[in-house]
């Protein structure tokens, strides 16, 4: 690979562009697709070019026949995203976990005790309100949401802009008793049982979770069975 | 060293510390193969690795064509599996096979 296309590329993955990198297995040239512009050392026709851009929607990557070529469409698309609703402890743990796993991770929490950079070093922080906070991250088909202050008056506020937008998981701490009172409030506020229904609650998969840390792991698991049971990406361009 | 997911980064990152790079990247994959198309290996001049192309099974063969690959400069395409003479060698203990694209970083 030359070392421009390389520095093109790790550019565009900064700047959470979607770029597929496409190698001519035969001759070892290379090219950058995408979704608009292309740079690179050869051309490829509008067909390859579609067919290279249904690979990155779909997220996926592999080799296509072109004529006599052989073509290695490799896709890079920007991190999968967290967002964790309370700068609790469970959050301390779930964020770093996050991170492990490849989603850049954003806490929000209005509440400045809470939500420090000692408590939090690296990750980003978001102290507004979480109702501005979650319409102003824009919350993708990519987007994982987790609430974890229990205290209605910061997770509601969250949850009526996570259960109607393309959130693939929504998941909230609470008890069965905490949900139960929740999904009152939340009919309350006019929300239809199917949207309701997609609060994953209580939150994380059944491990006998007890400790922050394992809390944080068991709603980690969670997200990845539901990432891969049914794939956003695939969702989406379905 | 950390555990790191972003490997194109580490490879600049290396380049730019004047380390000769090789990267190698998964391109197909048949059967129970560990690691998923795309998963990418970088290799510096002095056999350093990070990231994977498979469970551990390959990546000393990979790191050592990669070797090769710093010093001629031309890209391989290596074959990994059960039905390879290789594998008996250092083929993928659980059966799947696997091919492994290798480059310079030029």
């Amino acid at each position: 690979m030359k070392n421009d296309l390389l520095q093109r590329l790790v550019k565009a993955r900064a700047e959470k562009r979607p770029v597929a990198l496409v190698t001519d297995l035969g001759s070892g040239l290379q090219t950058l697709v995408h979704d608009d512009v292309d740079h690179g050392g050869f051309g490829l026709d509008d067909d390859a070019k579609a067919e290279v851009r249904r690979f990155l929607r779909e997220d996926r990557s592999g080799i296509v026949e072109v004529g006599d070529s052989q073509l290695f469409i490799h896709s890079f698309n920007p991190p999968l995203r967290i967002i964790i609703v309370g700068a609790v402890h469970i959050a301390q743990a779930l964020a770093p976990i996050a991170s492990l796993a490849g989603y850049d991770v954003v806490v929000v929490d209005p509440r400045r005790a809470f939500a420090t950079d000692d408590r939090f070093p690296g990750i980003t922080m978001n102290g507004e309100w979480p109702d501005d906070a979650l319409k102003e991250l824009n919350i993708d088909s990519r987007t994982a949401v987790v609430t974890l202050t229990h205290d209605p008056k910061l997770d509601d506020p969250a949850l009526h802009v996570a259960l109607r937008s393309k959130a693939f998981y929504v998941g909230s701490l609470g008890s069965r008793k905490t949900h139960g009172k929740r999904v009152d409030r939340l009919r309350e506020d006019g929300f239809t049982e199917s949207e309701i229904g997609r609060i994953h609650a209580p939150v994380g998969l059944s491990i006998g979770a007890v400790s922050p840390a394992e809390i944080a792991l068991s709603i980690m698991a969670q997200i990845t069975h539901v990432l891969h049971r049914d794939p956003p990406d695939k969702a989406a361009a379905a | 060293m950390t555990y790191q997911n972003d490997i194109v980064e580490q490879a600049a990152a290396l380049k730019a510390a004047g380390k000769r790079v090789a990267l190698a990247t998964v391109v197909s994959t048949w059967g129970s193969s560990p690691r998923p198309i795309g998963s990418q290996l970088v290799v510096d001049d002095t056999g350093a690795m990070q990231g994977s192309v498979s469970g551990g099974c390959i990546e000393g063969a990979v790191v050592h064509e990669a070797m090769k690959v710093m010093e001629d400069g031309e890209p391989r395409l290596l074959s990994f599996g059960v039905t390879d003479d290789q594998a008996w060698e250092v083929g993928l203990a659980c059966g799947g096979k696997v091919q492994v694209y290798v480059e310079a970083v030029e």
